[in-house]
C-alpha cells in the first residue's frame, strides 16, 4: 500500500471536497505539520533557519499572492516585489506610530493597505490585459520604488533613507527587532505561511475561486454566466495584494530588520516571485510551495556545492544560478505549463493505478 | 398564424405555454454600415420551444446576443415580463434569469466539469467573501447544498462519468452538452442555445433534443433555439422566427413557416429583388 485511493470512497459532497481527498495526502500534512512546529524548531540551526527556511516561508506567501493573480486569475503583473515594499513601508509606518499596537495585527494591517494600494492599480486591468496590464504593473513597480525613496515622509526622513524595524515583542516575545531570537522569527513566518496558505485555499476552492477562473480561462462566457468582471478582477487584485503585502511586512519586520526599497524590492525580486509561480505551477496552491522551495534552495545549494567545495568564484555560480533557473522557466513553458504541481499530479496518477496500469 | 389566446393553451402533446414572457420590438443592430438586425419583431411565450432559423449570416447569434444583453440594438426595445428592459452589461441579464450556450463553444478549459457546473450556479450562491475565506459553517455548507443541485443536472445529462475531468480532454460533443448543463445549473427561466447540434453526428443530436425536451417539459424552461438541421427545428420547436439578411421573413408555427413562399425562396437561394 504505497499510494492508494482505490477503497478509498466519498459518502458526502463534503468529504469529496476537502483539501487533501486521498487518505495518504492527509497522512502526509499532518506530518509536514508536526514536522513543521515540533521537529525543526529543535534541530535547526540559525544558518539553515536564516538562508533558507524563513525567506522560503515568506516567499511561499508572496507566491501565493501572485498566483492567485496570474495563475487563478490570468492578470500578469510584475510589479510584485513593488507592492511587497508597500506592506514593508506601511509596517515601518504603523509601527513607530503605533508602538503599542500588536505587531501581528500591524502585519495583518500591512497587508490590507496593500490590498487597497493594488486594487488602485489593478483598475487598468478592467480595460487593458496581458502584454499591456504587464506594462501597467511595471510602471507601478517603479513609480511605487521612486516613491519610498523620493519622499522621506515614507522612511521617518531618516538620514540613511533606509527604514529599519524597531523592537516589538507580543505576550513578552521579542517577535521584531536585532534581539529577536531565531525561534520566534521562525513560528512567526510558520504561522502567518500556514494561515494564509489555508485562506488561499479556502478561496480558490469555493465560488470566488471559480469566478476567478471563469475570467481567467474565458471572460466573455463568465460574464455571460453572471460574472461581474469589475469585483472578479479588483477581488483578485484585492486578495493577491494582500498575500504580498503580508509577504513584504515580513521580510522587513522579521527577516531583514531594515530596507532601502531600491535594493530590496526592485524589479529583480517581482521577476524571482513570477518565477516561482511559473516553475512552482500556475494556478495551484502546492505549486506556490513547490517554486518557492526551489529558487530559495537552488542558489543556496549551488553555493555549498560549487563556491564551498569546489572553489569556483561566488559569481560564477550566481551565473551558473541564473541559466538554470532561465532554462528552467522555458522548459516548464513548453513542456509543462502548470510546473511542478503537475509534474507532482503525474506521477500521483501514475502511482495510484501501480502496478496495475490499467 | 394561428391566434393563440394570449393567457396561454395546452399543445398537442400536452405542454402548458403560458403568456408572452419576452417581446423584442422593431430591434435594429448595425456593426457600422452593416446592419445585422433590422427593425424585427417577435415575441416569446412563457414554456415554449421557440426556434429562430436562417441561412448563414442572417442574425440570429447577432439577436441571441440581443437578448443575452451582449449587443445593445441601436434601436428598439426590449420587454421581459411586461416591463420595458434598461439597457443592462450580460451578467445583470444573467440575473433575471437568462441562461445561454454558445456558438463556438465557451467553457472554461482549465476547469473541470464539475467546475464549470458549479459555476453556472454563481448567481445563486450567496456566501460572502469572508464567510469564503474562512471556510466558515455556512460557506461549506451551501457549496454542498449547490453541488447537490449540479449533480442533479449531471445526473440529468448523463455526464457522471466526466464529472472531474478538465474540460480541456473532452471531446466536441461531450463539451456542448456540458455547456448546457452549466446554463441548466442556473436555473433560468429562459434558455438560449445557439447551435447545440452543429457538428454532432445523429446519435449525438438524437441525444441533445432528448435532452432539451426533457428540459422543457420537467423544468418548463422556456427555449430559444438556433438550429440549421430542418428537422430538429420541425419536431421540437413550437413556433419558429424565419431570419434572412438581417430581416425577419417568416414567423409561425413549424407547418406555417414551411409553406411561406418567402421562406421557401430565401431557402432555395433564390435571388433577392
Ligand atoms: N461583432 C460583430 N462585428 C461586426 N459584424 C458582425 C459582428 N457580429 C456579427 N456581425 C455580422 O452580422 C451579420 C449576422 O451575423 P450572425 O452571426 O448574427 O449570423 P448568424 O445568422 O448567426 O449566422 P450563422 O448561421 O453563420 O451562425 C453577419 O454579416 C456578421 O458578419
Ligand atoms: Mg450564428
Amino acid at each position: 500500500m504505497l499510494y492508494r485511493e482505490a477503497g478509498d470512497f466519498k459518502t458526502s459532497y463534503a468529504s469529496d471536497n476537502q483539501t487533501f481527498p486521498i487518505r495518504f495526502d492527509r497522512y502526509a500534512y499532518w506530518v509536514v505539520m508536526a514536522v513543521a512546529f515540533l521537529v525543526l524548531p529543535m534541530v535547526m540551526n540559525d544558518y539553515w533557519a536564516n538562508s533558507i527556511v524563513v525567506p522560503f516561508m515568506i516567499y511561499v506567501i508572496a507566491a501565493l499572492g501572485l498566483n492567485i493573480l496570474i495563475g487563478y486569475t490570468g492578470l500578469l503583473s510584475l510589479g510584485t516585489a513593488a507592492f511587497m515594499a508597500v506592506g514593508a513601508y506601511a509596517t515601518f509606518k504603523l509601527s513607530t506610530a503605533f508602538p503599542a499596537m500588536p505587531i501581528y495585527l500591524v502585519f495583518i494591517l500591512s497587508g490590507l493597505v496593500t490590498s487597497a494600494v493594488g486594487v488602485l492599480f489593478g483598475l487598468p486591468s478592467l480595460k487593458i490585459k496581458g502584454f499591456y496590464l504587464a506594462v501597467a504593473t511595471l510602471a507601478a513597480q517603479f513609480f511605487l520604488i521612486w516613491l519610498f525613496t523620493r519622499y522621506g515622509w515614507f522612511f521617518n526622513y531618516s538620514s540613511t533613507g533606509q527604514i529599519s524595524m524597531p523592537e516589538r515583542s507580543m505576550f513578552g516575545v521579542t517577535i521584531t527587532g536585532a534581539t529577536a531570537s531565531s525561534t520566534a522569527v521562525y513560528f512567526t513566518c510558520l504561522i502567518f505561511t500556514v494561515a494564509m496558505a489555508w485562506l488561499a485555499r479556502n478561496l480558490t476552492r469555493g465560488q470566488m475561486g471559480r469566478t476567478w477562473m471563469a475570467i481567467r480561462d474565458m471572460d466573455i462566457a463568465a460574464e455571460i454566466i453572471g460574472v461581474n468582471p469589475l469585483i472578479a478582477k479588483l477581488s483578485s487584485f484585492a486578495v493577491s495584494s494582500f498575500f504580498v503585502g503580508v509577504a513584504g511586512a515580513l521580510m522587513f519586520g522579521v527577516y531583514l530588520g531594515a530596507v532601502e526599497a531600491g535594493e530590496a524590492f526592485g524589479i529583480n525580486k517581482s521577476f524571482l516571485v513570477l518565477f516561482m509561480v511559473i516553475i512552482g505551477g500556475l494556478g495551484s496552491i502546492l505549486g506556490s510551495f513547490l517554486g518557492a522551495a526551489f529558487l530559495v534552495v537552488l542558489p543556496v545549494l549551488l553555493k555549498i556545492l560549487l563556491v564551498d567545495n569546489l572553489g569556483w568564484p561566488a559569481d560564477l555560480a550566481r551565473h551558473l544560478e541564473i541559466m538554470i533557473i532561465g532554462a528552467l522557466i522555458i522548459i516548464v513553458l513548453i513542456a509543462e505549463p502548470h510546473g511542478m504541481a503537475a509534474l507532482w499530479r503525474t506521477i500521483k496518477e501514475k502511482l495510484r493505478l501501480w502496478p496495475f496500469p490499467h | 398564424m394561428l391566434d393563440q389566446p394570449a393567457e396561454g393553451y395546452v399543445t398537442a402533446d400536452g405542454r402548458q405555454i403560458g403568456p408572452v414572457v419576452l417581446e423584442l420590438k422593431n430591434i435594429t443592430l448595425r456593426f457600422g454600415g452593416v446592419e445585422a438586425i433590422k427593425n424585427i419583431s417577435f415575441d416569446i411565450r412563457e414554456g415554449e420551444i421557440r426556434a429562430i432559423i436562417g441561412p448563414n449570416g442572417a442574425g440570429k447569434s447577432s439577436m441571441m446576443n440581443v437578448i443575452s444583453g451582449f449587443y445593445v440594438p441601436q434601436e428598439g426595445e426590449i420587454l421581459y415580463k411586461g416591463y420595458k428592459r434598461r439597457k443592462m452589461p450580460p451578467y445583470q441579464v444573467a440575473r433575471t434569469g437568462i441562461a445561454r450556450t454558445f456558438q463556438n463553444i465557451a467553457l472554461f478549459e482549465g476547469m473541470s466539469v464539475l467546475d464549470n457546473i458549479m459555476t453556472g450556479r454563481m448567481n445563486l450562491m450567496k456566501s460572502g467573501f469572508l464567510k469564503q475565506a474562512l471556510w466558515w459553517g455556512p460557506a461549506s455548507r451551501e457549496e454542498d447544498e449547490h453541488r447537490e443541485k449540479v449533480e442533479k443536472v449531471i445526473d440529468f445529462l448523463e455526464i457522471q462519468h466526466i464529472r472531474k475531468t478538465p474540460v480541456a480532454r473532452l471531446p466536441y460533443g461531450l463539451k456542448k452538452r456540458v455547456e448546457l448543463a452549466r446554463a441548466l445549473a442556473a436555473e433560468p427561466q429562459i434558455l438560449l442555445l445557439d447551435e447545440p447540434m452543429a457538428g454532432m453526428n445523429v446519435e449525438e443530436k438524437e441525444d441533445m433534443s432528448r435532452f432539451i425536451l426533457d428540459v422543457n417539459d420537467e423544468f418548463g424552461t422556456t427555449i430559444v433555439l438556433i438550429e440549421h438541421d430542418m428537422g430538429v427545428v420541425m419536431d421540437l420547436s413550437d413556433r419558429v422566427v424565419v431570419m434572412d439578411y438581417g430581416k425577419k421573413i417568416g414567423d409561425g408555427t413549424p407547418d406555417e413557416v414551411r409553406n411561406n413562399q418567402d421562406v421557401i425562396d430565401a431557402y432555395l437561394g433564390v435571388a433577392h429583388e
